[in-house]
């Protein structure tokens, strides 16, 4: 994962942490996307070989300590969602963004839904439909991640 | 130059055993609680990153408190100096009814109460998880902090402390859904539980009869039962009442004093350790972090 500036990979991931957990305002917070899963997906898309469900799970955990769920939950969900992108990679390489976009949305949404059932599952928490508002913006935001990440990638030849 | 085939496990191999790892991470975490001390290790772990999170809010805080004209701050100046005289004579009366009260106590011969040590903390970050209502500290083991301990801001509690980093600490707040408080009634003493429900603005009371005298803009303090949160500190104002007979209980909900949504400077409470304990019965665990709701039906 470290050679050929694999190490950028790791970066990306950090800031991607960061930014779900940056404090927001409370309107805004309920639109905030899928930082950690877009960045995954973009990774796992490119460079299979590098980011795995491994890779996923472990984000995932430190997702948990991050918001202090119980362990395991932002972890499998994040794993269950990589899976689907790591088993398909070399169809969805060849959508176009948008359609990219769409699968990701799809991706977003499951990941939510399986974070609620298993805290369903724990707790008695209610459904909201303000829970899938991050759908929405994670659909928006992919096609900017998605070139940003590839000139970083091509930028610093990370193979 | 990327591999044609892939070496390693395939990825069927790999998620089962991710699962099996997180089942067994979920089962231990919640069922066991045997990962409390890890807990700790892992907050300290990752405060790093909730610092560097928090470094673009606290440069916007810097601005703001840098870039004030003169006049706001004169202006400001005076309210607190006008707060000042306000909170000096009400300290003075205070004092007297303190006094008052020990002698009282001691005259029916009932425990003196233990005084309540103090300490300041300011907000870290604020969790994005909807599920769970948390937020971080800035204070943890090496400042004396500890688990269960109570937190206020200015208005009223807004929660305990859940885990312990060594510098750095997770509080539960009140309207978390695993999270209830025993309250009583300042106006009459009756006493409740108030559960979290999940919602920042909302308390709810479960198991009242419909008898129970209680009534919209009731203002509802922490009871001391439990021994977590001391006696006496408002948690909670009721916004609604509805006794509906066809229902077992009435249906009574309340809404934080604290503004819950808005916190950044917060106070720790420590009791000290003092030689005489309280011999009020207490309702162990009621006040504790519970896992499901029917721990406050029980108490």
């Amino acid at each position: 994962m470290f050679a050929n500036n694999g190490i950028i990979i790791l970066l990306t991931l950090l800031i991607a942490l960061m930014a779900s957990i940056t404090p927001m305002p409370l309107s805004v917070d309920a639109f905030r996307p899928d930082w950690v899963l877009i960045v995954l997906v973009y990774w796992c898309l490119a460079l299979p070989d590098k980011v795995n469900i491994i890779t996923a799970w472990v984000m995932g955990f430190i997702l948990d300590v991050l918001l202090g769920s119980v362990l395991g939950i932002h972890a499998c969900a994040m794993a269950l969602s990589v899976y689907i992108v790591v088993v398909n990679f070399q169809k969805i390489r060849n959508f176009s963004v948008w359609q990219q976009a769409l699968i990701i949305g799809v991706l977003s949404a499951q990941y939510h839904l399986i974070v609620f059932w298993l805290q369903r599952l724990l707790t008695e928490v209610v459904f909201l439909p303000s829970y899938l508002y991050p759908v929405i913006t994670t659909i928006v935001l992919w096609p900017w991640v998605f070139l940003l990440l590839r000139r970083v990638r091509r930028h610093f030849k990370i193979k | 130059m990327n591999p044609i085939f892939k070496h390693g496990p395939s990825p069927q191999y790999r998620i089962i055993l991710v699962l099996l790892l997180s089942a067994s991470l979920m089962f231990f975490d919640h069922q066991m609680a045997s990962f409390e001390t890890a807990r700790g290790y892992l907050q300290s772990l990752v405060s790093p990153l909730q610092y560097m999170a928090n470094a673009p809010k606290q440069m916007m805080n810097w601005a703001s408190r840098n870039i004030v004209t003169r006049q706001q701050l004169m202006a400001q100046n005076e309210h607190y100096r006008e707060n000042e005289l306000f909170f000096h004579e009400q300290a003075m009366q205070l004092s007297i009814v303190t006094l008052e009260n020990e002698r009282l106590r001691s005259l029916l011969s009932s425990p003196v109460r233990a005084g309540i040590d103090k300490m300041f903390a300011e907000i870290l970050s604020v969790d994005s998880d909807p599920y769970s209502h948390q937020v971080v500290i800035n204070r943890g083991a090496n400042d004396g902090v500890y688990e269960g301990q109570p937190v206020l801001d200015e208005k009223g509690i807004v929660g305990q402390i859940l885990h312990v980093g060594a510098s750095s600490s997770r509080v539960i707040l009140i309207s978390d859904i695993t999270h209830a408080v025993p309250v009583r009634i300042q106006r009459n003493g009756l006493r409740l539980i108030a559960s979290g429900s999940g919602q920042i603005d909302r308390l709810i009371h479960n198991f009242v009869p419909h008898s129970a005298d209680i009534k919209k803009g009731d203002l509802l303090v922490t009871s001391g039962l439990g021994g977590k949160y001391p006696e006496g500190y408002p948690v909670a104002r009721v916004v609604l009442v509805r006794t509906d007979e066809s229902r077992e209980f009435a249906i009574i909900y309340s809404k934080p004093v604290a503004q819950i949504d808005r916190l950044r400077y917060l106070l720790l409470l420590s009791n000290t350790p003092s030689k005489e304990q309280t011999t009020t019965p207490r309702v162990d665990g009621a006040s504790a972090v519970k896992k499901d709701s029917t721990v406050a039906g029980k108490s």
